[in-house]
């Protein structure tokens, strides 16, 4: 510190030091910083605590301090998300009002749907679709040209509203026998029918006699749903065994497995959760990702 | 401020005193000394224990060549930010028709018939940087010319100056007014030089906020208290800072806040030229009465008019100095003074370290201003420029980008075949409407389709300045996907202008499973 009466003078430069002396002899010229630095300084100290006052600023031990002004950065996001809901609005009434067909022919409301669809799968309908949509093994790939229960985009929104066998009445509701767990057919027969249903797509690797010997049972046991040249029906979401797109697996093992077990994979109805034109922009999403009807 | 001289305290008989016939000498003291010859003192202003008082300049109007200078710099520069928005320039239907327009809510930077779009913000990168580079060129021929007469800082409080000046009278005056009781005479000066300060600051910040938006509608809308929230409060808040910052604080920003000062002496070798006061042709200083020699003196009256001039309050005579923004006035006030004295002009002038060191020892070495330095910088920004010069000229007025699909790569179709989807953006930057055509190739057998349009080959309108963002599918049957085998196969997409000759190509790749 620079002690009063006791100044001391740089002699080179003739301007007072700090009057800190290191190494003996080595000085600091004082060179202040202006006062009005320094009131800039104080403001900014009454600036922070009266921010202090009117906003939340400190942690308590069950809680914080609120501020006067009672600013709640949630309740912020909330009012942001309903004036954006707000902004919305004229799109979301008029999708309301548009029969689903004729959404993907007017240009400005399309553009909302997809963008609204976009979001809602990837908040509710990726954790099983996968982002892409692209599926995995059991959750069907939504890009492709193959729909178990219909590819129109009535028939996508119907599915999305209510879901598959979740027990609901209006759900999508089919069940394929568990053949082999309920000793419906034996191991032996079951190879078969599945090395026939494997060469209903042009297998390669198929055994073409225990195929042979399968078309019988497929006709008595399967035919009724996945039709005679195995080509399914949507009405009961009976799918296509003759296309190249197994939702379990095209191999041997595979589809002996769903004779056996009989599958059947559930999904959610979604219109106890969403609103309806969110369903509606879903389809929409879901119909234009490329194998839509 | 207690003791000995105070720069602020006026006393008329001190203007009595002559430094040489007819040429007064100025009560001036530096306010800021920090080479002082003499031990600091409270006049000083720097050492008064740990914070420094804002000394009051009092800087007397220069008349002379760099004044004139910079009146004109002046006149240009501010008449060029005034004036910019309300050039008009004619684009056709339904877009803006202001010759430089920031235009936010469309993500564009208007400027004629250049459109540059947000993604080609490297445009104004580079300008940027040829600016930086133009300025250490300038900063290592001249020193700061940047600061003595073109920084916003200088011109705006030259013009604060100016104002004040022309309300409460030059130096002397202004000293006698500010020294004397509160008269009603003083409190309107005072007032109206402060008001004409605000109405300056109000016209800076209107001024820019009429960059963002259509000029005319914005000044209807300032005026009927239409404009938005964002207007208003950068209108205040430019016209506050003006105010503080050219009015009030002045000096205070080139000496505390701009970092600018403390930069350049990376840039300045002793080849530079900077404004300096030659103490071989000055020393010793002294009065000089009529009939006196000149011999064995120096040519220094220690008439103080260059401290009076000096905006920043210090003295040229002591030396390079981080205050000194280079502004010339001292040259001018001391010109006018060798005039008057019958001594050559120069005393204070723009030289370089080592002329004044050659001075010193003998004769003087003349300017070098081809020096590694600034060729170095004469490179980069020639090389800079072309880089520019070139990228604008070969610019294209459409875009093309596209975005094959990630997830998922591909898809399988149930017929065994294989489809890729690509998001294929088309930004149209003529100011007309446009129609293209969209075509994919590379494999044979490939079938595309644009989603929303009922086939591929259908043309795509896109609206004048506008971006329109595609879907395309291409699928390729079973056997053909088959015989691909690779994971990945070039494909080409080409948009063509239906009549135009103007046509993107752009490489992508067809993903498939592969062997
Ligand atoms: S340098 Fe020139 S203007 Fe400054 S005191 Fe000396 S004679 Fe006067
Ligand atoms: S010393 Fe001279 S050049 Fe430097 S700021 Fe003062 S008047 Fe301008």
């Amino acid at each position: 510190m620079t002690m009063a009466g006791h100044k001391h003078i740089d002699e080179v430069t003739g301007v007072e030091t700090t009057g800190h002396v290191w190494d003996g002899d080595l000085c600091e010229l004082n060179k202040p910083l202006p006062k009005w630095w320094l009131y800039v300084f104080y403001a900014c100290c009454v600036w922070a605590f009266g921010y202090w006052m009117v906003y939340p600023a400190w942690p308590t031990l069950t809680g914080y301090t609120q501020g006067y002004l009672g600013y709640s950065q949630r309740a912020a996001v909330t009012a942001e998300v309903n004036a954006a809901k707000a902004a919305q609005d004229t799109y979301r009434q008029a999708i309301a009002n548009t029969p689903i067909t004729e959404v993907k022919g007017k240009e400005d409301l399309m553009q909302f749907a997809m963008a609204g669809g976009a979001a809602a799968f990837g908040d509710n309908c990726s954790g099983c679709h996968g982002r892409g949509a692209q599926g995995a093994l059991g959750y069907p790939n939504l890009n492709d040209d193959d729909w178990i229960w219909g590819g129109s985009v009535e028939q996508i929104e119907y599915t999305i509203a209510h879901g598959i066998r979740n027990g609901a009445d209006e759900a999508r509701n089919s069940a394929m026998p568990r053949f082999g767990l309920d000793g419906i057919l034996e191991p032996a027969v079951i190879s078969d029918v599945a090395n026939y249903v494997r060469s209903l797509s042009g297998s390669e690797q198929v055994d073409a006699d225990a195929a042979g010997r399968g078309k019988a049972t497929f006709a008595e046991q399967c035919a009724a749903c996945h039709a005679e040249d195995g080509k399914g029906n949507q009405e009961m979401g009976a799918p296509n065994l003759s296309d190249a797109i197994w939702l379990y697996g095209g191999s041997q093992e595979a589809v002996t497995q769903s004779i056996v077990t009989g599958r059947g994979g559930a999904m959610p109805a979604w219109a106890p959760r969403l609103d309806p034109v969110t369903v509606k922009m879903l389809a929409v999403y879901v119909h234009s990702l490329g194998g839509g009807k | 401020m207690t003791t000995m001289e105070n720069p602020g305290r006026f006393k008329p008989e001190d203007f009595l005193v002559e430094a040489a016939p007819g040429v007064a000498k100025h009560d001036v003291e530096a306010v800021r000394q920090p080479k002082s010859k003499k031990p600091a003192t409270d006049a000083d202003g720097l050492s008064k224990g740990s914070w420094a008082e804002k000394p009051r300049i009092y800087s007397k109007l220069a008349k002379g060549n760099f004044r004139n200078a910079k009146w004109i710099v002046m006149l240009v520069t501010l008449g060029i930010y005034y004036l910019l928005p309300w050039l008009r320039f004619d684009r056709g239907e339904g877009l803006p028709n202001q010759l430089f327009l920031i235009d936010f809510a469309n993500q564009r930077l208007l400027f004629g018939p250049i459109e540059i779009w947000a993604q080609e913000f490297y445009y104004v990168t580079g300008l940027l940087i040829i600016s930086a580079l133009a300025l250490f060129l300038v900063t290592s021929i001249a020193g700061r010319v940047w600061c003595g007469y073109a920084c916003p800082q200088t011109v705006w409080t030259d013009l604060m100056i100016a104002v004040e000046r022309f309300w409460q009278g030059d130096r002397n005056a202004h000293m006698r007014l500010d020294q004397g009781p509160w008269t009603f005479e003083k409190i309107w000066k005072k007032t109206a030089t402060h008001i004409s300060w605000l109405l300056i600051g109000l016209l800076t910040g209107g001024a820019l906020v009429f960059y963002f938006r259509d000029a005319p509608t914005l000044a209807m809308e300032l005026v009927t208290g239409e404009a938005s929230t964002v207007a208003y409060a950068f209108l205040a808040i430019f016209t506050f800072s003006t105010y503080l910052l050219g009015g009030i604080a002045r000096e205070q920003v080139c000496i505390y806040m701009c970092p600018w000062p403390r930069i350049q002496g990376a840039m300045l070798d002793h080849d530079s030229l900077w404004i300096a006061y030659r103490d071989v042709r000055g020393e010793p200083r002294a009065p000089h009465k009529k009939g006196d020699t000149w011999d064995g003196r120096g040519d220094c009256i220690d008439c103080k008019a260059c401290v009076a001039v000096c905006p920043m309050g210090i003295d040229i005579r002591n030396g390079a100095q981080l205050e000194c923004i280079q502004c010339a006035l001292c040259i001018d006030a001391c010109n006018d003074i060798m005039d008057k004295v019958g001594r050559p002009r120069g005393l204070i002038a723009y030289t370089t370290e080592r002329n004044m060191e050659s001075r010193t020892a003998g004769p003087r070495d003349g300017l070098r201003m081809i020096r590694p330095r600034t060729i170095l910088y004469t490179v980069v920004i020639a090389i800079t420029g072309a880089l520019m010069a070139w990228a604008m000229i070969s610019r294209s007025d459409l875009d093309v980008s596209v975005l094959p699909d990630r997830n998922p790569l591909f898809v399988k179709l149930s017929d065994g075949g294989i489809r890729n989807g690509y998001t294929i953006k088309i930004v149209n930057k003529n100011q007309t409407p446009r129609r293209f055509k969209v075509e994919l190739t590379g494999i044979d057998g490939l079938k595309t389709t644009i989603v929303g349009h009922d086939d591929a080959s259908a043309p795509i309108d896109v609206g004048p300045s506008n971006v329109k963002a595609l879907k395309l599918f291409a699928a390729l049957p079973r056997d053909k996907a088959k015989a691909l085998n690779a994971e990945s196969t070039p494909v080409t997409i080409t948009v063509t202008e239906v009549d135009g000759a103007v046509s993107a190509t752009r490489d992508t790749s067809f993903r498939s499973p592969g062997p």
